[in-house]
């Protein structure tokens, strides 16, 4: 429990004390110092989880699911800190941004760390909204850091849709709490996930159904589900790169987590009803899913900002991530789980690179990023390692589980399979067609070598191609156990 | 029908009330001056209020008084009054921000209580008249705050609708649950009061990139780029 505290202490205390400190130079240190610290005490944390079990059942409960996420949260925290170093002393430099506004940028950064933090080790599904609608308060500022016309657009948008979105999660949440207050007898134990999970059957069906419609709406507009996503793009390309990254890395994640556990929920209160009604939180997320990852795949063929390419990857990804879950079935969540780590250290690194490669054009407009590799080899050969695996080429993780993925689908639905297909030809081909003048061909004119810092990227995705090749036995054991807690059954 | 005459008194007070936040809410739909609007939205608070001081004496809820104060607090008290600051600051407080199409938003509004009630209709569990009808009304609350936004073209008034979004959701778990959880109670109130904090410090930004608080201004940026 002390470790626990720890890791949600950490960013606290670090928000507090980065909104004070007034040296730039300084803040970035402190800011990679608590990532760090953040770090060591999330992996001491998860090792006690791995080897006692599930952790804590008040308020704050921890077991491999979430636990694995935190540790997540934790490393691409830390390497986007490493990273965010240089960009933004570079972006000072170029006096994008003055001395006061990157005392909030620490400081948001530390802040949006812990509302990660606090979503996912929270027991109370109260608390679990209270602190995505916090994410979004401590990066909205963020979005409009610039404060150029487009990104206070950005902002406005992304503050008001997700805003919206998730107020519908709290009256999904509402009345979860009115369902469970029939079926546990202490109301302040009603909202306690572990507590519900326990009695999920005596919850009445009728009203899980309906509120888990109103819940999917609301944590799916964080996700960035179709058609729930025009906010994503937006405040992923008009805000600071490091910001993006740890937005798509992070935020989509643990909105996709708070999805997850709501299903476990519903399945285990409509498991009695007939047939169709009992799958009905599965074929919703299934169909968002699909919806999502088709229409983002086309949308990456139209785009002419570098950003708002990958973001479109983003919200690509995530479909198809929540159509896995949706899915079901040991195979699926675990190609899910996996797919869920591959994609978020592979898009924060991509998100690194490119906010490097745009400092280098000092542009995000894709056709005046020419020839990066002849610009600056080390930056261009990791955007093209980087799309090369987000794009699900082996032998990189991406294409372990998106093969994982295609499997189950074959095993359960073998018709979906054909749109799946279809879509990561369709996305591999909206990256590509991009892709191969930015890296290859004449250097631009104007673009210069600046100072850069792709220790994270190459440190993503060397991990990246780990998880592809052999999965180390300690993490296959910890996606087994996350595993057999969704979906009932383990895979190994 | 009978059902609504055999309710106690305090359950057809409770539910008077609820009928009055609905129409405070078709008000705030309605009102096209910006002052006027910040006003209804402080009486919905007020209204808010009463609703949950009378639940608590009605259920024997202590906890639902702090509630009650913090709605007076907040909603009623703080953040209109941050709003018209705000408002006023930025010189727009008398200014009209014209209804768009007022008849036809009105009979959106309607359409949206009536498909409120569907919704909740077939729930056996909400056979007790009072929570069917407090949910169906937060419910449409909720839609109506949720069409509010949609219709409305000034930055400030878009963020009174998505207040009045909030209360509808409040006055759903005061009405159906006797609140949510202190903890969560409080952890709701925090985030909204530094939502309407970070709204005004947007606007300020709106005001200095685009000369105006039109959002209909605000469009940049748009799905794909031709």
């Amino acid at each position: 429990m002390t470790l626990l505290a720890a890791v949600l202490l950490i960013p606290l205390v670090g928000a507090l004390l980065l909104s004070v400190l007034r040296n730039p130079h300084l803040a970035a240190r402190v800011n990679i110092a608590l990532a760090g610290l953040g770090f060591a005490a999330t992996i001491l944390l998860a090792r006690s989880v791995m080897n006692k079990g599930a952790l804590g059942g008040g308020q704050f409960y921890i077991d491999a699911f979430n636990v694995y996420l935190i540790a997540l949260t934790a490393f691409v925290g830390l390497t986007t800190a490493l990273f965010s170093r240089p960009y933004m002393s570079h972006e000072l430099d170029k006096r994008r941004v003055d001395a006061g506004r990157m005392r909030l940028y620490h400081a948001s950064f530390q802040g949006f760390i812990f509302t990660m933090q606090l979503a996912l080790s929270s027991n109370n599904l109260g608390i679990l909204w209270v602190a995505l609608e916090g994410a979004t308060l401590a990066t909205v500022l963020l979005v409009s850091l610039y404060r150029t016309p487009e990104s206070v657009e950005a902002a406005w948008k992304y503050f008001i849709l997700c805003g919206v979105g998730i107020a519908q999660a709290l009256f999904g949440t509402v009345l979860l709490y009115f369902a469970a207050s029939h079926a546990v007898a202490d109301p302040e134990q009603a909202l306690l996930w572990s507590v519900l999970y326990a009695d999920a059957d005596k919850l009445e069906p009728a009203i899980m159904s309906i509120a888990f419609v109103f819940l999917l709406v609301g944590y799916g507009t964080k996700v960035g589900l179709v058609p729930l996503h025009n906010w994503l793009p937006d405040a992923h390309s008009e805000g600071p790169t490091p910001m993006s990254a740890v937005l798509s890395g992070l935020l989509l994640n643990v909105a996709l987590y708070a999805v997850v556990r709501m299903k476990m929920l519903t399945d285990g209160a409509l498991a009695g009803s007939h047939a169709q009604l009992a799958g009905m939180a599965g074929y919703l997320m299934m169909g968002f899913g699909l919806l999502s990852f088709t229409v983002a795949g086309l949308f990456l063929h139209r785009q002419r900002d570098l950003k708002r390419l990958f973001s479109y990857s983003s919200i690509e990804h995530m479909g198809l991530m929540s159509f896995a879950f949706g899915l079901g079935g040991p195979l699926a969540t675990f190609g899910a789980l996996l797919h869920m780590t591959v994609h978020s250290l592979t898009k924060s690194a991509i998100f690194v690179t490119v906010g490097h490669a745009s400092q280098i054009s000092g542009t995000q407009v894709i056709e005046k990023i020419r020839g990066l590799i002849s610009t600056q080899p080390n930056v261009g050969w990791g955007l093209l390692l980087g799309s090369i695996s987000i794009a699900g080429f082996p032998p990189f993780g991406v294409f372990t589980s998106e093969f994982l993925l295609l499997s189950a689908t074959i095993d359960t639905w073998p018709w979906l399979a054909i749109p799946l297909l279809a879509g990561f030809t369709v996305a591999f081909t909206g990256i590509f067609r991009h892709l191969h003048p930015i890296v290859f061909g004449p250097r631009a004119e104007g673009a210069t070598a600046i100072k850069v810092n792709m220790i994270p990227v190459y440190l993503h995705l060397a991990l990246v191609l780990w998880l592809g090749l052999a999965i180390p036995g300690f993490v296959a054991r910890w996606f087994d156990q996350a595993t057999r807690l969704i979906s009932g059954q383990g895979l190994l | 029908m009978e059902n609504y005459v055999d309710m106690p008194l305090i359950e057809q007070t409770i539910l008077t009330l609820a009928a009055m936040i609905l129409v405070t809410s078709f008000a705030l739909l309605a009102q096209s001056r910006v002052v006027a609007t910040i006003r209804v939205f402080a009486w919905q608070g007020w209204l808010l209020a009463l609703t949950t001081a009378l639940v608590a004496w009605d259920t024997r809820q202590e906890h639902l008084y702090l509630s009650a104060v913090m709605t007076i607090a907040l909603k009623a008290i703080l953040i209109p009054w941050l709003l018209t600051r705000q408002a006023r600051s930025l010189g727009i407080l008398r200014e009209i921000d014209a209804v768009i199409q007022p008849g036809l938003t009105l009979l959106l509004a309607s359409a949206l209580v009536i498909f409120s009630y569907s919704v909740v209709q077939p729930i056996e569990q909400f056979s007790q008249t009072i929570t069917r009808d407090a949910i169906a009304i937060s419910l449409a609350n909720v839609l109506l705050g949720m069409l509010m936004l949609v219709t409305r073209r000034k930055a400030i008034t878009q963020v009174v609708g998505f207040m009045a979004l909030e209360n509808g959701l409040f006055f759903s778990a005061v009405t159906a649950t006797q609140g949510m959880p202190m903890v969560v109670e409080l952890g709701v109130a925090f985030d909204v009061l530094v939502a309407a904090v970070l709204f005004g410090v947007i606007f300020f930004h709106i005001r200095e990139s685009i000369d105006s608080l039109d959002v209909d201004d605000l469009n940049r940026l748009s799905e794909i780029d031709e």
